[in-house]
This record gives structure tokens, C-alpha cells and sequence, in this order.
């Protein structure tokens, strides 16, 4: 018996589970005052999940609003936040979408299938908008290397990542992969991708034009990721319907890949008015954004959907996140052509309903009328939670105990083991255990990726034109200063893209959280955010869109607060891009300034397990000029090689140069040697030059303290002058044991 | 399934895996494909044919993989 | 010289093999799988990717395509025809090469820049290069371990068919470290490692990659 508008309006009395699916009493109440009567099941579906904390934003949005209010002013800025994602102008008529998400609950139930999925749907994200994915990065995040439930979920993770990305033909150009014991139950798996497009051809999702047609197509529909929704499901199927519903999506890579061809090809030929990917919410996000953002109205006959398995409720289509789907609208004329291009790649499309005047989105399911709502109500006018935020009673104490107590390595030979000890450390090891399972070569276009300090694609072949990303977070110091470390994440991805010489433009974030339901967690959230915020403005890049994802945390223990974030530059020729390895030789240069700052450092973490203090000085005028003279050495050949300072201080960052040239260095230390090879101040960089003066000329132009700390030898050795040495070939033993060695 | 004589990594680790988890004395796993296809109508002289040729030709690599083929009367 | 780059659902590294050609000097035209007309062109080149999502097995369902019925009719004539990766893996279901290509011993998909040593430098494909030259090209596959019986291995090498070999460490479990091979005539070659993607400095290890692109070049004007 299905439950029609008619029931619903004759049957107001009848209990509906709506606790079960998430919602509140008063928010079941809204519903129904919305309504002017009790929702149906099918309605009360869609409101549900579209009210979810993960569709609906609610405890994020009153602070996410400070992302639009304190947007700096910018030409950049084709599409800001608000569309499925940003898009910025890189010059010469081309523009750039990019994006990042979170997959972490799935990736941790089923780890291939969940990383997969995170990649597909991101990757539909910036198709939606018109453009070609040209790559992809995946920061990962996991507990303690030797966990066994990191063993259990690391391999399947980045299995799935390449497994779909590869498949997809979308180079994997970075993503940092960082172990903590908060995020053991709780991976973190941010998926990001990068989409290039013409200015003309900029799509936007919205449902415009009365008597336009609303075409699904893509796979099938299917059972996939309903989980709760069976209740309902349960209720209406009394007679012996099937009652297990699989919770996990499954991806299939190569209708994916069908899917981008076809979809550039619809687009190319302008047989699309407007376009959404379906993601979280399936169809009842995508006809309720498609609708609200248009002329207001839609019909569908839900009863036209293409099913992979027949006995589905229409609850349960609704609900369905089935992947590899996406929708347009088509004008009638054009229908016949859009039906041809999709047959040509085998892919399957059906017309689901058409574009109304009346302002509301009414499905029928076989003639009978089972939902009719405003669409705004369900995609955009959801609940508003201004959740309690209370600074944590322990934030005090964990800043006052600060890592200057801790007992150091004074001798050479304790300096030498402390530098062997972390270049092997699970953070500071080579990832390639984890990064050669992507291909990094498919389109033919990367100029840099992994373990360069940003991913570069080539968008011009003619020109050269290009865009470097980089994505940073360390969740140490943003647990010791939310806002201080939300800013230090920015400052990172900044500075990443500078230092292999793009221009930034534009920023995207991935904001990973305990519960929301903390006021502690709520906290560091409202930091952080007005942090980046902040940050942004003062960095004139502006964000451009980006995910929250709350309730990583299992039981009272939340994970590190990890403010991902990722900045995109532009560089108007990737040959002038400047890459980490550094030749035969060379002089080798620090830019910025040093001070003893160990607090939430690498060594700090590995050596002592201690996590106190307050986070390193955040600096981003000084940033800013760093970042002016890594750029402009990159576009005048003045810097040959450069690598930021960043995790583990200078020292790894030339033990990290001299790994990839596979050449070796005589440094000379300035000032008290520990701190010198181990504090992680912020803003600075390592360059290679063999124009010393050309160099110290920029950087006095822009205030920027410069020091020549060594020289390229070219040899088998890393020498400390006057302190110790050690070979190339134990530190590369070093470097790629830890990763392989725990995972075999 | 993979001819004997054909490296079967996948059956390898899956040996190694069983092991790990409690089954001792495991002294091989082969690790191989099975079609379930159902057809409409009957099967005659023709379809029968091109069914096995099918078999050889697509279903299986021959210089790889030997198959068997079973008719289950539906 | 016009050399045909084939498009199979899934194909992925097809436009940076038309690069390769457009690099070496030659002419790229695409061919579409459905199709069954190859516009006459000089050469074939069947590109790396995942055709049909590598489902059934690698290369198992595109061997059917339509296009590959002219293909493997030309390549009985002489047509030269190069199989990078899953072409490779066409190749051999279509067997106009001997032997398969398994999955990788170590069971992960891997992308590394990989050394070769050319063997035989008498195929269409490999005449720009010197015997025993060493190259760096890079390789990314999950499915490329190279299996064969002893007799048909014993053939190969005795009738100096394995135009490549990997060198350094053996990435996917390939029987005799067997990187590529070619058929009796000289004009088909299969091959695991990617040629495609080391034709510019910019954006490959080296650009030992396209001698593979120039040796058709040089053997088809040799033979007008």
C-alpha cells in the first residue's frame, strides 16, 4: 500500500518513524507545518537524509558563513561557494575547478569500496560543473603505523584510491598520508580533484526553462548505501519484501569513465541546460538542488528510473546513492541528440520529469502522487543548529606544557641518531609504498607530482600554462590552536604552491571533526573555521568550496581537529616550475626566519610522545613576501631547486632534496644546532641557486631573511660541518623501510 | 581456473591468508571464475555450440585457463 | 605517415600515444572501436588503459571489437601494429602474440620509471634503438606479469622475439624478466612499459620513449 500525498492528508495521525531517520521532533513538526499536513514516507525520506548533518550542513553553516562574509575581493573568482564547486579564472580563457571531499565512515567500513567511492564522487563534482577531471590527490590519514586496525584499513584504502583514480585515467599528483593515534577507528579519506575547462563552458545545476526535461543516466539504480532509510522501507513492505539493504556503495570505475566522455560530450555540444552529479541523497538531492535553483518546479515519475534490482521501494529510490549517475536537463529538441551521444558510449538514459512552473517538486510513482514539497525547504532551508561551543578546560594546560622542557640531543652523535631516527618515523618516511600503486602519467600533462611539494598539471600543451595544488594539515597543532593551526595549514598549502613557483588563487578546504555534539569539538570547529577565514582574507585567496565532515570520533576520544586544506596556483608556463631536486651543484640558500619552536614537532611526537605547547608562530604577511620571492626565482630562473620547511624542520627537508637528486650536500649549521635542524617555524624554504646574489636581492626586496647554509657536492654524503655526516645510502634505507616493512 | 602450471598469485595469498586465520594443513588454493548464465528458451544443436565456442573463446584464455562447461536444466 | 590510435570504452593513455606520434613526427588518427574500417593508415597503435574496466580479463572483450577484425587481417599482412600495456594484453588475446599477462606477483597495481634493455632492434618498432641499449620509460600496471610455457618462452628467445627486458628489478613477476615481444614477421610488437609517456622532458623521466614512435616512421618510409 503506498503511501500517496492523498494517504497523507487523510491519515494525520499515523506515527511515522521519523526519530529512527535522524530527525528531530521539532524538525518532524517543521515538516508538517511546511506541509500543512503530515509528510508521506517518501517525503519524509527525502527530508530526512537532505536534513542530515552531511547533506544539510547544519552545525557548520552559521560558522561557514564567515567564508562568504570575509571573502577578500578577487577578479579570480568565476563560481564561488554554493555550486558543487569553485571555479577560478587562470588566464588566457581558461578556468579551473577543483574540490575536496571526505569519505572517512565508509572508508573505515569497507575500505577499497569507501575510498573508491570518495574519488567517484568527487570526480562527478567538477564533471558537473562542466569540466574535464585532469587529476586527483588523496590526503589520507590513519592511527599508529603498527596498529593492526591500520593494517586492516590502509592497504584497502589505497588500493581503492588507485583502483578508481587509475581506472578513471586521472593522475594522482599528491596528498599527504600522516599517522596519529586519534585517528585509529576514525581514517581520514579526503578525496580531491582538479577539472579544466573553457570559460564558455561553465555549467551551472540549476533547472531552468518550464518544459525542459529531466534526464537521469549512468547506472543503474540500485539498493546501494540506503542503510537507515529500511525502515521505512519495512513499514510499507509488510508482505515479505526484502528487509537487507547493503549500507556500503559499490563503484564501478569504467562506467564512470563512460560517464566523462559522455557527459563532455553533451556539454561540448551544447545539449545541456543544467547538470548535477547524484551523490549523498541520490536523487532527492539532485531533483531538489536541480529544482530549487531554477525555476522552482520539476515533476517526476519515479516509476521511469532504470533499476539494477526491481523489488526497490520508492523510499528506497529515492534514498538510493547508487553511483556513477548523473542528471541534466535537456530542452525536448535536443533530447534526441543527448540520447544518441549517450548510446554511443553505452551508456544508459531515461527522461525522469520535466521542468514546472508551480514551485514545487511533485513525484509520481505509477500515476500516484507521492511527493509534493517546495524544493528550497529540502535542499537549502534545512535546520540551523547553533550548537554550544565551550574552549576545552584542558586547552589551558596542554598550552603551558611546552616542548622547551623536553630533554634534547646535544652531542654530534646524538644529533646524528635523532636525524636517522626521524627520517625513518612513520610520518616522515617515504611514502612511495603508498603512492606508486597511482599512476601519475595518464594524459600526459603532470610536470610535478608526489613527493614534489605540489602536484602540477600542464593545461595548455601550447602555452604551457598550468596549476600546482597542494594540500596541508597538521592536526597536532591545530589541537594546540584551532585558529593558530587553521592558519598554519593555509600558510603550508600556500607556500607549497609557491615554492614550485605557481601563483596562488584560490583556496578548498576539508574540515575533518570530532561531534559536533561537543562543545570542545565545537569549538576548535568555530576556531578553525575563523582562522582560514581570516587567513584568507589576508592572503586576498578566496575559498572557493569545500566539506565538513563531523563525529570522527569513537566514543568521548575525538580525532585530532584536522582542518585539511588546499590552495590552488597558477603558473603561466610549467617549464619555469621549480622542482625539489637539486642538481650536482649549487649554492644552497634558507629563506625566513628560525626560532626554537619543538611544540606539537615531529620530534616532539616521534621521540618523546609528548603533544603541548602553543603551535609555531603563524606570520602571513611573512608568508607572502616568502612566497613572492620563490615565485618570481622560479619565473626568472633565479632558483634552480626549492623545498619548503615544513615537518620535521630543515633537516628533513634537505634530507628529502638530497634523496630525490640522489646527490649530496655540506651544510653549514647556524646558531644552536638542534634548533636549527630540528624547529619547524613557519615560513620558510629552502632554494638552490646559482645566482646567490640575484637571490639575496629579491629576498631583501621583500624583507625576507636569507642565509647560504650549504652547498651542493654532488657526493655520497649529507655533511654537518663540524658535527657529523652520513651516507646517501643508509639515509634512502632509512627513508623507505619503515612504510613497506609494516605493511608486508 | 588458471592452469596448473600458471602462477596463481591471488590463489597464493589467499593460502597465506587461511593460514593466518586458523586453518592449518591448507596444501594449495587455486583461485578461478565461474559464469552463471541463464537463458531464455531452449538449447539447441546451434546455441549449444556457439555457447562452447563462446566458452573457449571469451569466457576463458585458453593459454591460460581451462573451463568447464555444465548445462543445469532450469 | 598516418598511424592510427585506437579508442576502446576505457582506453585511457590513447591521446598521449597520439602525442607521441604528433612528437616523433608522424600523422595521429583516431579509430573507434565499433568501427571496422581503419582509413588505410600506415601503422596501428593499441593504447593503454582499462577497455570494458579490464572486466573478464584485460583486453579479453576488446579483442572482439569490430576494429580488430581489420586490424589482425592487416597484421597477417604486414600492417605494423604496437600494443602498449592493455594493447599488449589485446595483442595476446587476440593471439597475434603468444603467451598472457597475469596479474602482478606482489598483487598491487604499480607506477614506477622503469629500465629496459632493448634486445632485438630488427622489429618496426624497435629499429631506432641499438641492441642492449638501456632506457628508462615508465610503467604502471596491476595486470603485467608475461606468462608462456617453456616451449613457447624457449621460442622467443631462441628466435630473438623478446624485444625488451626489465632491468634492475622485475616490477610484476613477468616470466625471464620479459618486458616485450614480438611476432615471427617483425611487425607486431607487445609491449608492458610506456613508451607514450617519455617523449617530453617536462613531463617524463626521459624521452627515451620515443624511439619507440620513430623506428615506425623510419621502417615505413624505408619500405615506399
Amino acid at each position: 500500500m503506498i503511501d500517496t500525498v492523498g494517504r497523507a492528508q487523510e491519515t494525520p495521525d499515523q506515527t511515522q518513524p521519523f526519530a529512527e531517520l535522524g530527525l528531530k521532533p521539532d524538525e518532524y513538526q517543521r515538516i508538517r507545518q511546511i506541509l500543512g499536513r503530515r509528510p508521506t514516507s517518501s517525503e519524509l525520506a527525502m527530508y530526512s537524509v537532505m536534513w542530515s548533518e552531511h547533506c544539510s550542513y547544519k552545525s557548520s553553516k552559521v560558522h561557514l558563513r564567515q567564508f562568504g562574509d570575509k571573502k577578500p575581493p578577487t577578479d579570480a573568482l568565476l563560481v564561488g561557494i554554493g555550486e558543487n564547486a569553485g571555479v577560478v579564472d587562470i588566464g588566457d580563457g581558461w578556468a579551473v575547478t577543483f574540490k575536496v571531499e571526505s569519505h572517512n565512515h565508509p572508508s573505515y567500513v569497507e575500505p577499497y569500496q569507501g575510498a573508491a567511492t570518495g574519488v567517484g564522487g568527487i570526480v562527478r563534482d567538477i564533471l558537473s560543473m562542466g569540466a574535464r577531471p585532469i587529476a586527483v590527490m588523496d590526503p589520507l590519514r590513519f592511527g599508529p603505523l603498527d596498529a593492526p586496525d591500520t593494517r586492516r584499513v590502509l592497504p584497502g584504502i589505497v588500493a581503492g584510491v588507485g583502483g578508481y583514480g587509475n581506472c578513471l585515467g586521472l593522475p594522482n599528483i599528491g596528498g599527504e598520508v600522516v599517522f596519529d593515534p586519534t585517528y585509529l577507528g576514525n581514517p581520514l579519506v579526503n578525496a580531491l580533484c582538479i577539472g579544466a575547462m573553457r570559460h564558455e563552458d561553465i555549467h551551472l545545476a540549476s533547472a531552468k526553462g518550464v518544459g525542459n526535461l529531466v534526464v537521469l543516466y549512468g547506472a543503474r539504480t540500485g539498493g546501494d548505501g540506503i542503510g537507515g532509510v529500511s525502515v521505512l522501507a519495512s513499514e510499507t513492505f509488510s508482505e515479505g519484501g526484502p528487509t537487507k539493504r547493503p549500507s556500503v556503495q559499490v563503484g564501478d570505475p569504467f562506467m564512470e569513465k563512460l560517464l566523462i566522455e559522455a557527459t563532455l560530450e553533451v556539454l561540448h555540444a551544447g545539449l545541456v541546460e543544467g547538470i548535477q552529479d547524484l551523490g549523498g541523497a541520490g536523487i532527492s538531492c539532485a531533483t531538489s538542488e536541480l529544482a530549487s535553483n531554477g525555476e522552482g518546479g520539476m515533476h517526476v515519475w519515479l516509476d521511469r528510473v532504470l533499476l539494477r534490482d526491481p523489488t526497490l521501494s520508492p523510499e528506497e529510490i529515492l534514498m538510493s546513492e547508487s553511483q556513477e549517475r548523473m542528471c541534466a536537463i535537456v530542452r525536448p529538441e535536443n533530447l534526441d541528440a543527448f540520447l544518441a551521444r549517450c548510446a554511443k558510449w553505452d551508456v544508459e538514459a531515461v527522461v525522469i520529469g520535466e521542468v514546472t512552473d508551480t514551485g514545487h517538486l511533485t513525484i509520481d510513482w505509477h500515476g500516484e502522487r507521492i511527493v509534493d514539497v517546495p524544493p528550497r525547504t529540502v535542499a537549502h532551508e534545512g535546520p540551523v543548529y547553533e550548537r554550544p561551543l565551550a574552549r576545552p578546560a584542558w586547552q589551558d594546560t596542554l598550552q603551558a606544557d611546552d616542548a622547551s622542557t623536553l630533554p634534547r640531543p646535544q652531542t654530534a652523535q646524538e644529533l646524528q641518531s635523532t636525524l636517522l631516527n626521524l627520517v625513518g618515523s612513520p610520518n616522515l618516511a617515504s611514502k612511495s609504498w603508498v603512492t606508486s600503486q597511482y599512476d601519475r602519467y595518464v594524459l600526459g600533462n603532470t610536470v610535478l607530482a608526489q613527493p614534489e611539494d605540489s602536484g602540477m598539471v600542464r593545461v595548455d600543451e601550447v602555452t604551457g600554462r598550468g596549476v600546482a595544488v597542494s594540500t596541508d594539515c597538521n592536526g597536532r597543532f591545530a589541537k594546540l590552536d584551532p585558529y593558530t593551526g587553521a592558519q598554519l595549514a593555509l600558510a603550508e598549502s600556500y607556500r607549497n604552491v609557491a615554492t614550485t613557483g605557481a601563483e596562488p588563487l584560490a583556496v578548498t578546504n576539508c574540515l575533518n571533526f570530532g561531534s559536533p555534539e561537543d562543545p570542545a569539538v565545537m569549538w576548535q570547529f568555530s576556531e578553525a573555521v575563523r582562522g582560514l577565514a581570516d587567513g584568507c582574507l589576508q592572503l586576498g585567496i578566496p575559498v572557493t568550496g569545500g566539506n565538513v565532515s563531523f563525529y570522527n570520533q569513537t566514543g568521548d576520544v575525538a580525532i585530532l581537529p584536522t582542518p585539511v586544506v588546499g590552495v590552488l596556483g597558477v603558473i603561466d608556463n610549467v617549464a619555469r616550475r621549480t622542482p625539489m631536486a637539486w642538481g650536482r651543484a649549487g649554492t644552497i640558500m634558507l629563506l625566513g626566519s628560525t626560532r626554537a619552536e619543538f611544540s606539537g614537532s615531529e620530534w616532539a611526537h616521534h621521540v618523546h610522545g609528548h603533544l603541548g605547547g602553543l603551535p609555531p608562530l603563524v606570520d602571513l604577511e611573512a608568508e607572502r613576501s616568502l612566497a613572492r620571492v620563490l615565485i618570481d626565482g622560479a619565473r626568472e630562473g633565479a632558483i634552480r631547486a626549492a623545498h619548503d620547511v615544513a615537518d620535521g624542520g630543515i633537516q628533513q627537508a634537505l634530507v628529502e632534496m638530497a634523496l630525490r637528486s640522489d646527490s649530496g650536500a655540506k651544510i653549514v649549521v647556524a646558531g644552536d644546532p638542534f634548533t636549527f635542524l630540528c624547529s619547524e617555524s613557519a615560513a620558510r624554504a629552502i632554494v638552490v641557486t646559482d645566482d646567490e646574489a640575484a637571490v639575496r636581492e629579491r629576498a631583501a626586496a621583500h624583507g625576507v631573511e636569507c642565509t647560504v647554509v650549504g652547498t651542493v657536492t654532488g657526493g655520497p654524503t649529507l655533511e654537518f660541518a663540524g658535527l657529523f655526516d652520513v651516507s646517501l645510502e643508509e639515509l634512502r634505507s632509512v627513508h623507505e623501510a619503515t612504510i613497506p616493512a609494516a605493511l608486508a | 581456473m588458471l592452469k596448473p602450471e600458471i602462477l596463481d598469485p591471488q590463489g597464493r595469498a589467499v593460502q597465506g591468508a587461511l593460514g593466518r586465520l586458523g586453518l592449518t594443513g591448507v596444501a594449495n588454493v587455486r583461485q578461478g571464475k565461474q559464469f552463471v548464465i541463464d537463458l531464455d528458451g531452449t538449447l539447441d544443436a546451434d546455441r549449444s555450440a556457439t555457447l562452447e565456442r563462446l566458452a573457449a573463446e571469451l569466457l576463458s584464455n585458453p593459454v591460460i585457463e581451462d573451463y568447464r562447461l555444465t548445462v543445469v536444466e532450469g | 605517415m598516418r598511424i592510427g590510435v585506437v579508442t576502446f570504452p576505457g582506453s585511457l593513455d590513447d591521446r598521449d600515444a597520439a602525442r607521441a606520434v604528433r612528437i616523433a613526427g608522424g600523422e595521429p588518427v583516431a579509430l573507434w572501436h565499433g568501427d571496422d574500417d581503419i582509413k588505410n593508415v600506415d601503422a596501428v597503435i593499441l593504447p593503454g588503459g582499462f577497455s570494458y574496466g579490464d572486466y573478464l580479463r584485460c583486453g579479453a572483450i576488446a579483442r572482439f571489437a569490430p576494429v580488430m577484425t581489420a586490424i589482425i587481417e592487416k597484421a597477417h599482412e604486414g600492417l605494423p601494429v604496437l600494443g602498449i600495456c592493455n594493447g599488449f594484453q589485446i595483442l595476446c588475446e587476440s593471439h597475434l602474440l603468444p603467451g598472457a599477462l597475469i596479474r602482478n606477483d606482489h598483487q598491487h597495481f604499480i607506477c614506477r620509471d622503469q629500465t629496459l634493455r632493448i634486445e632485438d632492434v630488427s622489429s618496426a618498432w624497435t629499429s631506432s634503438y641499438s641492441t642492449g641499449q638501456e632506457i628508462v620509460v615508465p610503467l604502471k600496471n596491476g595486470e603485467g606479469g608475461f606468462v608462456a610455457d617453456d616451449v613457447t618462452l624457449d621460442q622467443l628467445e631462441g628466435d630473438g622475439r623478446v624485444i625488451a627486458r626489465y632491468v634492475g628489478m622485475n616490477p610484476n613477476g613477468s616470466r625471464r624478466d620479459i618486458a616485450g615481444i614480438r611476432n615471427e614477421r617483425g611487425n607486431v610488437v607487445g609491449l608492458m612499459p610506456h613508451p607514450e609517456h617519455a617523449v617530453e622532458a617536462l613531463t617524463g623521466p626521459t624521452t627515451d620513449g620515443l624511439g619507440f614512435f620513430a623506428s615506425v616512421l623510419t621502417s615505413l618510409a624505408g619500405s615506399r
